[in-house]
């Protein structure tokens, strides 16, 4: 978690793409041997749930909440069909069976969900978000104060970008929403959302991911706690990129966010989210649902740094990340791009797919998943093309080392009606040491005989040979591995906004570290 | 400057090691360039990886020492850091990393080892170009990853380049002449001249006489079966093109 990368501009000279693998290599010096910066957990005063998942359980949260009665039933509805379902195992991961009569569904801060400033935010969690180093303190106009002599400099700086923290539960803050509002841009707590934006919720909640679509986002419907709601109206491009950051810090605590982002026709908008959570011996549980919606010509372009706690190295604790991502091109021409860093995690279990439904509309998943020590990752992307002319891309680049597996799982599916469809897919594997393990497994359905697929995949060993050299050019062993990984990933990482890039390559540093020689 | 005593080093598994180098001794002093010729097998490129300190390596006996310092001690890293460089007969792929990202972060890596501060960007820039210019490298060359899909001659371009942007106190150039055209071979060798100074040495092995035209050694040592045989001026070059290497082993021995 490279703190300050995360706020500079890296402006060192023109050629930012050359920069920035410089500025990794001194971020992520500045981190040495710590391995899990994000891996301390906060004392707060916490409200829980009763442990343990039953209908009041259901009935607690939405109470806390506040929520109108459809939505209760909406959860009810949900409940009701997850207990007839059961857990699914067909990914390439093992884990110890998840008792979720142990789980807190619901941990708040105690002091209240919603501040009115950041001065009601307590200390502890503001100190949490600083030493993640997210920007919480720092944005200028803060949660609707307005008019604030310092708007104007905000508005100077080169790049800004609007924060939602959710701190296990509940979201804590919201910055620059003044300014946001003033473009016509929503961009706040699901659960405020729900309250001040009833009819956009009940169009769209659960619209791209329905109740029923898997075990999980049914589990998510029921008791989804809070998340982010962003809705960019007609014609509007987002005047900066919005953010969520989740931490889990609660014990024995599930999180299941709910994200809803919606650009209407010809609106564009750059989300960024990130996730953190505190070392501990359990495992936790993490199953989010995200739901992405492009009218016609709007493009949303979706990236993540994930950074959960991975477990110790021998496999002990860490999260797991079962999370349903899904994107629906929805009208003509638009466009959805999924870009996502997974380097933690015990177990991570993702697709964020894209449905390409109006024609000519376009889909992309970027993807770099670093697994080291014990963990697991089973992920990939679904491109479901049902519109004409539909054309998604996939460039995937997993990174295994230590005893961990690290699994690309892709469906490329081209519908009878989706003439002209197109689809590039390249999967590349890079294997670090010799006992962990890599797999690709792409699936294909194609309906039409004028769609046009290609698949290139790749494995290959960092091998001692290039270490050498580099390190007779001067680099430290870990300095070598981060520089010739920043080079097999790089495709994906020229598709993140540049603090993410930078924070990215530290990441993946701090991923790797220890796993050479 | 450089003075190595009595090298003994093997390659391989314990037990199937094969001794490669065999008593090993040679000096060159600052200011100086020396050649090493010999056969293949002789021990030129391990006697390179070992002053560098490539693994899978094992010396068993006698010492290196650059500017008092005791190379064997030190990663290959920190001997880097000292100033010594290695071009080497086959460089590495590095794919999806730019010969200038490379080369800049090389550089100051090498500077924060020493304490010194990083090199400005429109420094690092400008003088990238210079030489590069002198190198025939074009901007869009040194943007690609390095040597990923460069020709032969292009690669060993790219060294000299790496080298002539890190200025080693000492330099190891291991057969840079294999594999070039004789306009590659002029622009190698006077990317080499340029930095030849009375604070820099060097080390130039080479199979062929034809490298040592371009330029020209202080001193040549003939290797054999891992030691120095024979040590000369520029003609034992000459020498040994005329008699070739079983000429001069016969003679030596």
């Amino acid at each position: 978690m490279g703190g300050s990368g995360f706020l500079q501009g890296f402006a060192m000279d023109s050629r930012v793409k050359d920069g920035i693998d410089q500025e990794t290599v001194a971020a992520a010096r500045a981190l040495e041997s710590e391995n899990y910066r994000a891996g301390f957990s906060t004392d707060i005063e916490t409200e829980y749930a009763p442990k343990g998942l039953d209908e009041s359980t259901v009935r607690f949260i939405s109470a806390k909440k506040d929520e109108p009665d459809w939505l209760l039933d909406w959860r009810l509805k949900a409940y009701q069909r997850w207990l007839t379902m059961t857990e699914p195992d067909w990914a390439m991961v093992e884990y110890d069976p998840i008792n979720y009569q142990d789980i807190y569904f619901y941990a708040a801060p105690k002091a209240g969900a919603k501040y009115e400033s950041l001065d009601d935010v307590p200390r502890e969690i503001l100190e949490t978000y600083e030493k993640l180093g997210i920007p919480l303190r720092e944005a200028e106009v803060l949660l609707g104060v307005e008019g604030a002599a310092e708007t104007a400099a905000a508005a100077r700086e080169p790049r800004r970008i609007a924060v939602d923290a959710v701190f296990d539960s509940v979201s804590v803050a919201t910055t620059f929403r003044a300014e946001l509002e003033k473009a016509g841009v929503i961009f706040m707590s699901i659960s405020e959302a729900v309250h001040q934006h009833p009819d956009l919720i009940k169009a769209y909640l659960g619209s791209v991911v329905p109740q029923s679509d898997n075990y999980f986002a049914t589990l998510n419907s029921a008791v989804f706690s809070d998340g982010t709601f962003v809705y960019i109206p007609p014609g509007v491009r987002c005047p900066m990129e919005l953010s969520t950051y989740f931490r889990m810090n609660a014990e024995n605590t599930g999180q299941f966010e709910r994200t809803l982002i919606i650009a209407d026709k010809g609106a564009y908008v750059s989300y960024l989210e990130g996730c953190t959570a505190p070392m501990r011996d359990e495992n936790q549980l993490h199953a989010a649902v995200v739901e992405l919606v492009a009218l016609d010509d709007a493009e949303i372009k979706y990236s993540t740094v994930q950074n959960w706690w991975p477990g110790d190295e021998t496999g002990k604790g860490g999260i797991y990340n079962f999370v349903t991502k899904r994107g629906d091109c929805r009208g003509p021409r638009s466009k959805i791009s999924w870009t996502q860093v997974e380097t933690g995690s015990a177990v991570t279990w993702k697709y964020p797919s894209c449905i390409l439904r109006g024609d000519d509309s376009v889909g992309e998943f970027y993807s770099i998943a670093v697994t080291n020590g014990r963990q697991m990752a089973d992920t990939g992307t679904k491109m479901i093309h049902l519109g004409k002319r539909t054309r998604s891309r996939i460039i995937s680049k997993g990174i295994s080392a230590g005893r961990s597996d690290n699994t690309y799982r892709g469906l490329v599916s081209i519908n009878g009606k989706a003439a002209q469809a197109r689809n590039f897919t390249q999967c590349d594997s890079l294997l670090i040491g010799g006992d962990c393990g890599a797999h690709t497994v792409p699936y294909v359905e194609n309906r039409r005989a004028d769609a046009q697929l290609e698949h290139e995949a790749t494995t290959t060993k960092l091998s001692e040979d290039q270490l050498f050299y580099v390190r007779q050019r001067g680099l430290g062993e870990e300095d070598a591995v981060a520089l010739l990984v920043n080079g097999f990933v790089r495709e994906v990482l020229q598709e993140l906004p540049m603090e993410f890039a930078v924070e990215a390559q530290s990441l993946l540093k701090v991923s790797l570290e220890g796993s050479v020689g | 400057m450089l003075k190595l005593t009595d090298l003994t080093a093997s390659v391989g598994e314990a037990g199937e090691a094969r001794t490669i180098l065999n008593g090993l001794s040679l000096e060159v002093p600052a200011g100086e360039v020396h050649a090493i010729m010999g056969p293949n097998g002789a021990g030129k490129s391990t006697l390179s990886y070992v002053l560098t300190g490539k693994a899978g390596y094992e010396v068993s006996g006698g010492s290196a020492w650059l500017d008092g310092h005791d190379l064997l001690a030190l990663d290959p890293e920190e001997r880097a850091a000292l100033g010594l460089f290695l071009s080497f007969q086959y460089p590495l792929e590095v794919p999806g990393v730019p010969v200038m990202t490379f080369v800049r972060a090389a550089m100051n890596a090498q500077r924060k080892a020493r304490g010194e501060a990083e090199i400005s960007a429109p420094d690092f820039i400008k003088m990238a170009r210079d030489i590069g210019k002198e190198l025939n490298l074009s901007a869009d060359m040194l943007k690609r990853p390095l040597n990923v899909g460069f020709s032969g001659g292009e690669k060993k371009r790219l060294e000299i380049f790496q080298m002539r942007m890190l200025e080693p106190r000492f330099a190891i150039l291991d057969e840079t002449d294999s594999g070039l055209d004789i306009d590659a071979l002029r622009i190698v060798a006077e990317g080499v001249n340029a930095l030849r100074s009375p604070e820099r040495g060097m080390l130039v092995i080479t199979h062929y006489q034809r490298l040592l035209d371009y330029i020209v050694p202080d001193k040549v040592h003939v290797l054999s079966h891992g030691r120095v045989i024979l040590t000369g001026g520029p003609e034992l070059a000459l020498r040994l093109e005329k008699e070739g290497y079983d000429g001069i082993e016969g003679a030596a021995a």
